[in-house]
């Protein structure tokens, strides 16, 4: 654990984070197992361009980004509710997308 | 025939993304840490949470500067690309004049990026500058230290000249890909010299304007140095672009969240439009060969 903060602690590290970052490892780590299971294939859903599901998947996370900022922006709700629209958004986009 | 895959080549980028890891992924990272918590120095902070993206999204000089980037960046990217894409078709493509054209054309790329900033400065300078004294005798009062539009004519003057002969040497480059059986074909069918550019020479130049509008759209929305040896950013905000302004909290106000919070919206952006555009120039690619 020393040797952990003696070289990480310059990055000051929050719990919220390193959740963060594990949580897209995570997510990284499975579409590659998905893949592995079963190849994609590009095809074209609602998205006006044909994409594959990796595809989906980066317009999926750089829109939920987007979609975070924009509720930052324009309202005082819990950020949570922008969490919840991000990950229902990610889910059409990679079923429908 | 089922075709085996082998997915052990990707072995070969460990390198790649051990460098890139170091360089790029590492410190995001501490930028996105950074960014939800306030620094009191000494290695002390305290998680604010989205603060700091709030503030800084309702930040009215923030959405100046980013209108200000925006203009630049597209104000540089009409001159820069059908000005480059012109030079190059009209460059010779044989003898001794090929070498010193290239060679002439390459030498605004050579120069630093600060040492650009002082040339223009002391070019459009009315006392001494070349530039500023001849329009001084034309009887044109050009100043870019008091005038918002002259300091602004003067850093788009300065980009388009350091940065076009790289898109002149892309497509350069591109154009002599092309065989000539291509040309012959043109010329059988009677086409055009427009024709000829339109259905021959635009398509096939795709790839190397794809690599020029993207380095051109990236470097001009991050451009930082030059104008800020210029201008410094004004006359008052006016060419107060989104990198000076990060700068300014970054580093002289020793604001790391905001700054932070800044940097990944900035990113964002940056991340966004290379998208789109990379997106839109393939597709129409894809679609030109269906």
């Amino acid at each position: 654990m020393t040797w952990l903060h003696d070289s990480f602690g310059w990055m000051a590290w929050t719990w919220v984070t390193g959740g963060f970052f594990l949580t897209i490892v995570g997510l990284l780590s499975l579409m590659t197992i998905w893949e592995l299971a079963q190849p994609t294939t590009e095809r074209r859903g609602f998205l006006p361009i044909t994409t594959t599901r990796g595809d989906r998947f980066f317009i999926g996370l750089l829109s939920a980004a987007f979609i975070h900022l924009a509720w930052l922006g324009l309202t005082d709700g819990a950020i949570v509710w922008a969490l919840a629209i991000a990950a229902a958004w990610m889910a059409t986009l990679l079923r429908y997308g | 025939m089922n075709k085996v895959q082998n997915n052990r080549a990707w072995f070969l980028i460990l390198p790649v993304f051990v460098l890139v890891a170091f360089s790029a992924i590492i410190p995001l990272m501490a930028v996105v840490n950074y960014s939800v918590q306030d620094s009191f120095g000494g290695g002390v902070w305290i998680f604010v949470g989205t603060e700091w993206f709030e503030s800084v999204l309702a930040d009215e000089r923030l959405h100046d500067a980013l209108g200000r980037q925006l203009l630049f960046s597209g104000l540089v990217l009409a001159i820069q690309i059908p000005l480059g894409v012109m030079i190059a078709l009209t460059l010779p493509t044989r003898g001794w004049l090929v070498p010193l054209c290239l060679i002439v054309l390459a030498l605004p790329l050579l120069v630093p990026f600060n040492v650009v900033g002082t040339i223009w400065q002391l070019f459009a300078r009315v006392d001494i500058g070349l530039l500023g004294h001849t329009l001084a005798d034309l009887g044109i009062e050009f100043n870019y230290t008091d005038d918002p539009l002259h300091a602004w004519i003067t850093v788009v003057l300065m980009d388009v000249w350091h940065w076009t002969p790289l898109v002149v040497l892309l497509c350069y480059s591109g154009l002599r890909a092309i065989p000539p059986a291509f040309y012959q074909a043109a010329r059988i069918d009677g086409a055009s010299r427009y024709a000829t550019f339109r259905y021959i020479e635009l398509p096939k130049l795709r790839g190397v304007l794809t690599i020029a509008v993207l380095l051109r759209f990236m470097d001009s929305f991050m451009i930082f140095t030059e104008p800020f040896v210029v201008t410094g950013g004004g006359p008052g905000n006016a060419t107060n672009f989104l990198s000076i302004v990060l700068t300014n909290w970054a580093i002289e106000r020793r604001d790391l969240g905001p700054a932070a919070a800044f940097s990944i919206i900035y990113f964002l952006i940056v991340l966004l439009i290379c998208w789109m555009f990379y997106t839109a120039i393939t597709r129409i690619g894809q679609a030109d060969k269906r």
